[in-house]
């Protein structure tokens, strides 16, 4: 069993962080997955390997939602990020811009330092402390 | 603008960032149970209670041959460190002055962490948190009054959670003394205690204030679960023409999923 989605030495990371790492390690599995089964699916032939394949390319949209739902809700700043793109009409580069652009100035103080609860907060959340 | 009320205050941006800062840098080292437990949130001030899944029993139902239950939730409790900072300081400051005063601030830093560590560890009845050492069916174990016994005792502590079918790796937390004794000591042929301990646990040991001895737990996850409502903040309450009044706060609860993956080691 490999341990590569840890790119820092395991025991230093917080429960929080490995979880994330390993989600977002699954989260690459499952897109790769779904390459790989397109690939598979423009070159079969057979009517009933195709629908099994299609049946496949299914489940795995189906796992790459759940774990990117789950890290967007891990993660706020990823998650108003995405929220201006995801499953919008238009151009998605404009639409990636004008997102970023968004969700990076709520998260700062405005000029008054007034701000909401999340920015104000000092962000130490779960990976506070130094590891000896 | 939130309840922490922080534009009212007479500090410039640069000021908020000074004091951000610094209570950043003073909270993280001391907050060690964040680095050993499942830390889920900060969910926003607003977020009041934690799931528990269980509920209790309503007798009296409004309908007869309908029955009832009640949900039970844990509350969120807040802990709140108060301290000052000098204007006169804060005007220092904007003109470069790089020693400012903020000792306050630190102080303060410092007993809302160990509070925390408490409250984890030992337990705050008066708001239903029950700690891990006393949730932790296993009896306590002594650490031993020399360091050169930490290795036996820690040992024995991670067989104790192997046999208990809790796997690792596991973490350690140490007292503010028994942490001391720790990095100081070499054992024979001049290795540190420190490394042989970590080789033991195969996961961190964390200088722990407020703990008294050393509790080694299990790191697997979903075992001891903070939930957090506000995350550490620093929020304003008034001030007149010498002084500041500005307060630490957070907003949290602390449930014991597996009470038998963590042993208590006594000083």
């Amino acid at each position: 069993m490999g341990f590569d989605q840890y790119h820092e030495p395991a025991h230093e990371l917080s429960a929080k962080t490995r979880t994330f790492a390993r989600m977002c390690a699954s989260l690459t599995e499952e897109a790769e997955a779904i390459g790989w089964y397109e690939q598979r699916l423009a070159v079969e032939t057979d009517a009933d390997a195709l629908a099994i394949m299609r049946d496949a390319q299914g489940e795995e949209f189906k796992h790459f939602s759940m774990d990117l739902e789950f890290l967007l809700r891990r993660t706020p700043l990823w998650r108003e990020i995405a929220r201006g793109i995801l499953f919008q009409s238009g151009d998605i580069v404009e639409h990636g811009e004008a997102s970023e652009a968004r969700a990076t100035a709520d998260s700062e103080p405005d000029e008054a330092g007034a701000s909401d609860d999340r920015s104000d907060s000092l962000g130490i959340g779960g990976d506070a402390g130094s590891v000896r | 603008m939130s309840h922490l009320l922080r534009s009212h205050a007479p500090i410039t941006d640069s000021g908020w960032a000074l004091l951000d800062d610094e209570a950043r840098q003073r909270l993280t080292p001391a907050l060690a149970a964040r680095r050993l437990i499942d830390f889920r949130g900060p969910h926003g001030w607003e977020h009041s209670a934690t799931n528990l899944g269980r509920t209790d029993l309503v007798v009296a139902s409004p309908q007869e041959g309908v029955t009832g239950l009640r949900r039970r939730v844990l509350p969120l409790a807040e802990l709140r460190a108060d301290f000052t900072v000098s204007v006169r300081e804060l005007r220092d400051q904007e003109r470069g002055a790089v020693d400012v005063d903020l000792a306050s601030l630190d102080d303060a830093a410092h007993r809302i962490a160990v509070a925390e560590n408490v409250a984890v560890f030992d337990g705050w009845a008066q708001a239903d948190i029950t700690g891990i050492v006393g949730a932790s069916p296993h009896e306590q174990r002594p650490l031993g009054e020399e360091p050169e016994s930490y290795p036996r005792a820690v040992a024995g502590a991670v067989e104790l959670l192997l046999s208990s079918g809790v796997g690792g790796p596991y973490g350690m937390a140490l007292g503010r003394e028994q942490y001391r004794r720790v990095v100081e000591t070499a054992e024979h042929g001049g290795h540190l205690l420190l490394d042989h301990l970590r080789k033991i646990l195969d996961g961190p040991i964390v200088w722990a204030p407020g703990v008294d001895g050393a509790v080694v737990l299990s790191l697997r996850g979903g075992d001891f679960i903070y939930d957090c409502g506000q995350d550490l903040a620093i929020g304003y309450s008034r001030h007149d023409d010498e002084v500041v009044h500005l307060y630490i706060e957070e907003s949290f609860s602390f449930v014991v999923a597996s009470p038998d993956a963590a042993v208590a080691l006594c000083a």
